[in-house]
């Protein structure tokens, strides 16, 4: 049995160890809002934050995170992140940056990641932290927009 | 395919009150398209309270979505043709989309489905009409109620307005209203008065999809689900013998193991234990004839084929003079070679099924609700009608999700009918990049003859590879004189003015399935016809604008777009050393695409800075929508022009994920500028058309660079 935090909320995980904390969050723990992808760390569309770091869950068994903190796309809106959360998805918005909107949720925990770390990203810092995010739809060129305009409107605030 | 609709406005039929809200219904015309001639008759169950539009109480306005969104934006632009007529609170309307039902069958091809980027013109008269006709019933509520004629009563955003100033809004006439009949006829707002359409108006559905809420097919939650992975044939067609599933028993969790047409299913009471049962299972394969098969023998078959083709081949169009190369001063020959592609939508394929005592209910990102319900029903052995299929969000498609033979929904069906549980059927990335119904490999050979100025006079074009439809339900209906047009669009019907121009097809079967690919044969076609005009430019020593303008002379649509990305893109302008532009101009699904790509080569490896764009695709609905998809289609067809390919070796693909099927990341992406060219009459295709252009334009543009003619896809400098 695994005991980690996920968005705030302890959890006793009682299911195989081996289990990627991906599929714990989504079949056990009903967090549908991180997405399959690939299943091997190539798309980035299940990140998550642990202990504040994207990482991702799809290859991370939940015997590897005991007593850590998982924050989800559902509670990044409620952390001492969440400022930086809602600029960027207020900006997401603005720019009209989703199309299918599958990989999305991996790409706002990467966007906000990134600004938490480097408030004022340069287009190459963006494109180096965003790598690992694959978009099937091509919304690249507006998450740099994106990116930008959260920058801007939270150094602001 | 015809895109005739016209005929369909009459048949708005009645209303009825569902829910407190104002309904207005729709049933199918007489005259079924031509697929549904072919369908099972549907059972004679009275149509169900589907509907167009939903006004609340509340004044909310519902617009049932009859299409799939998977990225295109129909749940905002068809919304927004409602609004446009019915002249309500943009604020208050949202986009549902629609189950599976015959009211919501495309205007111009029978049945329900999303493709050919016809989700926005087969809409166009519909929705308005809809938002118009419910507009018509708020006013006549309201005159009715305040004892006045309904020309004295007029709307604004939401609210009937009587004569005096008197005021009700829609919320408060919904009930009065849904017991009027639906009229016959309503007069459209002129394109001129539009307030809405044409109007740049961002997503309805973006917050939802950057807070995780959004409910994707993968998402569905039902109780008692379980969860079904498969073990599939690692060679296409092969035939289970047998298999071992004693150590897939011992995994904790796993509930079933069932046999399918098409592999072998670990059921399990969740994802984890489905995967690591299917990773145990131990599967007896007789490989069959495609283990034989390798990319490279296809290659030599169909190069052979292209240089001499073999009787079968089909003339797919027909020179004025056939024997006019004869007379060329000179010829140009050149091969072309694509490969197979996997679509690779981010959210893998799954499908979820619940068999119940009268019927069964699916919940499938499907983009062939019509198709794909008539295949459950056939495996639950059900009436289409006691089939729900519900529209899921789809995590991109470009065309896997539209598939005639329904292989992912028939397979969950299979799955659920044996298991006798609710089933979600997920596809692993592998499964996905290996399981087939790709984008076809062809091979090209064109000849061009030259008089002695360089300028062309006879043009013979060979095609060769699978045809999509054949061997499919479509085949009938589509393949005409052994012609399957998507192998040929964009060849045979060229808009450049060829003299002589003569094609020819080669179908094969190397038993590899094929299906459609964001621009279907355009995917490849425009890259042939793109660099291969180019390269004529070279041989006549023109400029590659000049030389198109010159063929294009009496085709202003595709005139249009090639001198705006040429005049946006500072064509013919110096650029930095090292950097070099390639034009191509392309015109598929009723629209016109130009893009001249700015790119330079590193390390043998080829960098696109700057796309142009310029676009023809008619009325535009949403402006937002159009440069996103013009934006998309361009990364999409990057993604394929630079790394694409699937290939097979003793009948085994051998890609299997992102790490070796490489796609485009953020890094790689160009600056894109879309130019839209205004004024068009009626919307046109905007999905794909942007696809097409971007292979040839970044393959031109390499030549330019270090005079290196790119004939395969991938396009590879090394």
């Amino acid at each position: 049995m695994a005991k980690f935090f996920v968005n705030g909320e302890q959890v006793d995980f009682r299911a195989a160890p081996d289990t990627p904390l991906l599929w714990a969050l989504r079949d056990q723990l009903g967090l549908t809002g991180t997405k399959f992808g690939c299943g091997m760390a190539q798309c980035g569309a299940c990140t998550v934050h642990l202990d504040g770091q994207p990482i991702r869950s799809c290859v991370t068994p939940v015997s590897a995170i005991e007593g850590k903190r998982v924050v989800t796309i559902e509670g990044l809106g409620h952390t001492t992140q969440a400022k930086v959360a809602h600029a960027v998805q207020a900006a997401w918005v603005d720019k009209d940056v989703v199309q299918c909107g599958y990989c999305q949720s991996g790409q706002v925990m990467s966007a906000v990641a990134l600004l938490r770390e480097n408030p004022k990203p340069t287009d190459a810092d963006i494109d180096k932290a965003m790598a690992g995010n694959i978009c099937r739809c091509g919304t690249y060129q507006r998450v740099r927009e994106a990116i930008h305009a959260a920058a801007a409107n939270l150094k602001k605030a | 395919m015809n895109l005739k609709s016209s005929s369909r406005r009459r048949f708005f039929k009645s209303s009825s009150a569902l829910a407190g809200a104002l309904v207005i219904g729709f049933v199918l015309p007489d005259g079924r398209g031509r697929f549904e001639a072919r369908a099972q008759p549907q059972a004679k169950t009275p149509i169900p309270p589907n509907a167009f539009v939903r006004v609340g109480k509340d004044g909310s306005v519902t617009v049932l979505v009859k299409h799939l969104e998977f990225g295109q934006g129909v749940n905002t632009s068809l919304p927004m043709m409602v609004a446009e007529e019915l002249d309500c609170d943009w604020s208050k309307v949202r986009g549902e989309l629609a189950p599976a039902g015959p009211e919501y069958a495309h205007t111009g091809f029978g049945m329900q489905m999303t493709g050919g980027s016809s989700s926005v013109w087969n809409s166009y008269e519909q929705m308005r009409t809809a938002g118009a006709q419910a507009r018509l019933m708020l006013m006549q509520a309201a005159a009715s109620q305040w004892k006045v004629k309904v020309d004295q009563v007029k709307t604004s955003k939401g609210y009937v307005i009587g004569p005096g100033g008197r005021k009700l809004s829609y919320g408060q006439l919904v009930d009065a209203a849904a017991k009027l009949p639906v009229p016959d006829k309503v007069t459209l707002k002129k394109a001129s008065d539009f307030t809405v359409i044409g109007k740049p108006t961002r997503r309805l559905d973006s917050m939802d999809k950057v807070t995780g809420k959004a409910q994707f097919g993968l998402d569905v939650k039902r109780p008692d689900l379980h969860t079904a992975v498969v073990a599939h044939a690692p060679v296409f067609g092969a035939k289970v013998r047998g298999f071992s599933a004693d150590a897939v028993k011992a995994v904790p969790g796993v509930t079933h193991v069932i046999e399918t047409s098409h592999g072998v299913a670990v059921v399990a009471t969740n994802f984890w234990s489905a995967k690591k049962g299917r990773d145990a299972l131990k599967v007896d394969w007789d490989l069959g004839p495609v283990a034989s098969v390798s990319t490279e023998g296809l290659r030599a078959q169909y190069a052979q084929a292209a240089q001499t083709p073999p009787a079968e081949a089909k003339l797919a169009r027909k020179s004025d003079q056939p024997d006019a190369m004869k007379g060329a001063a000179r010829t140009l020959v050149a091969q072309y070679e694509v490969p197979f592609l996997a679509h690779a939508p981010m959210e893998p394929l799954n499908c979820t099924v619940e068999v119940r005592g009268d019927g069964a209910e699916l919940w499938v990102g499907s983009q062939f609700q019509t198709v794909d319900q008539a295949a459950a029903a056939k495996v639950l052995g059900l009436q289409p009608s006691q089939v729900k299929l519900n529209t899921m969000l789809a995590g991109g498609g470009f065309g896997r999700r539209a598939n005639p033979v329904s292989d992912y929904v028939v397979e969950a069906c299979e799955i659920a009918k044996k298991a006798k549980v609710p089933v979600k059927t997920v596809w692993t990335r592998e499964d996905d990049i290996r399981g087939g119904f790709y984008r076809p490999m062809y091979v090209h050979r064109v000849e061009a003859g030259l008089d002695g100025n360089g300028a062309l006079t006879a043009w013979n074009h060979v095609i060769v590879g699978s045809s999509i439809v054949g061997g499919t339900p479509f085949e009938a209906m589509m393949v005409k004189e052994g012609i399957d047009p998507t192998s040929v669009e964009g060849v045979a019907d060229t808009p450049y003015a060829i003299p002589n121009m003569q094609v020819r097809l080669v179908t094969t079967q190397p038993g590899v399935p094929v299906l459609w690919w964001r621009s279907v044969g355009h995917s490849h076609t425009a890259f042939v016809m793109e660099t291969m005009i180019d390269e004529l430019a070279a041989a006549a020593k023109k400029d590659p604008v000049a030389y198109r303008r010159e063929l294009l002379a009496k085709n202003p649509k595709m005139l249009g777009v090639l001198e705006l990305a040429a005049s946006k893109s500072g064509w013919g302008s110096p650029l930095p050393a090292g950097r070099a532009r390639g034009i191509a101009v392309h015109e598929s699904f009723g629209s016109a695409c130009a893009q001249v790509a700015e790119v330079s080569v590193v390390d043998n490896e080829i960098r696109v800075h700057r796309v142009v764009a310029a676009f023809d695709c008619g009325l535009v609905v949403n402006p937002m929508t159009v440069e996103a998809q013009v934006q998309s289609a361009i990364a999409y067809g990057l993604s394929a022009a630079l790394y694409g390919q699937v290939t097979l070796k003793d009948g085994q693909v051998q890609q299997s994920n992102f790490h070796d099927y490489r796609v485009l990341r953020i890094p790689e992406m160009p600056r894109v500028e879309v130019y839209l060219v205004p004024g068009g009459e009626k919307p046109t295709g905007v999905g794909e058309p942007g696809t097409p252009p971007i292979a040839p334009a970044v393959a031109n543009a390499v030549f330019a660079l270090n005079g290196k003619r790119l004939r395969t896809l991938p396009l590879n400098v090394a």
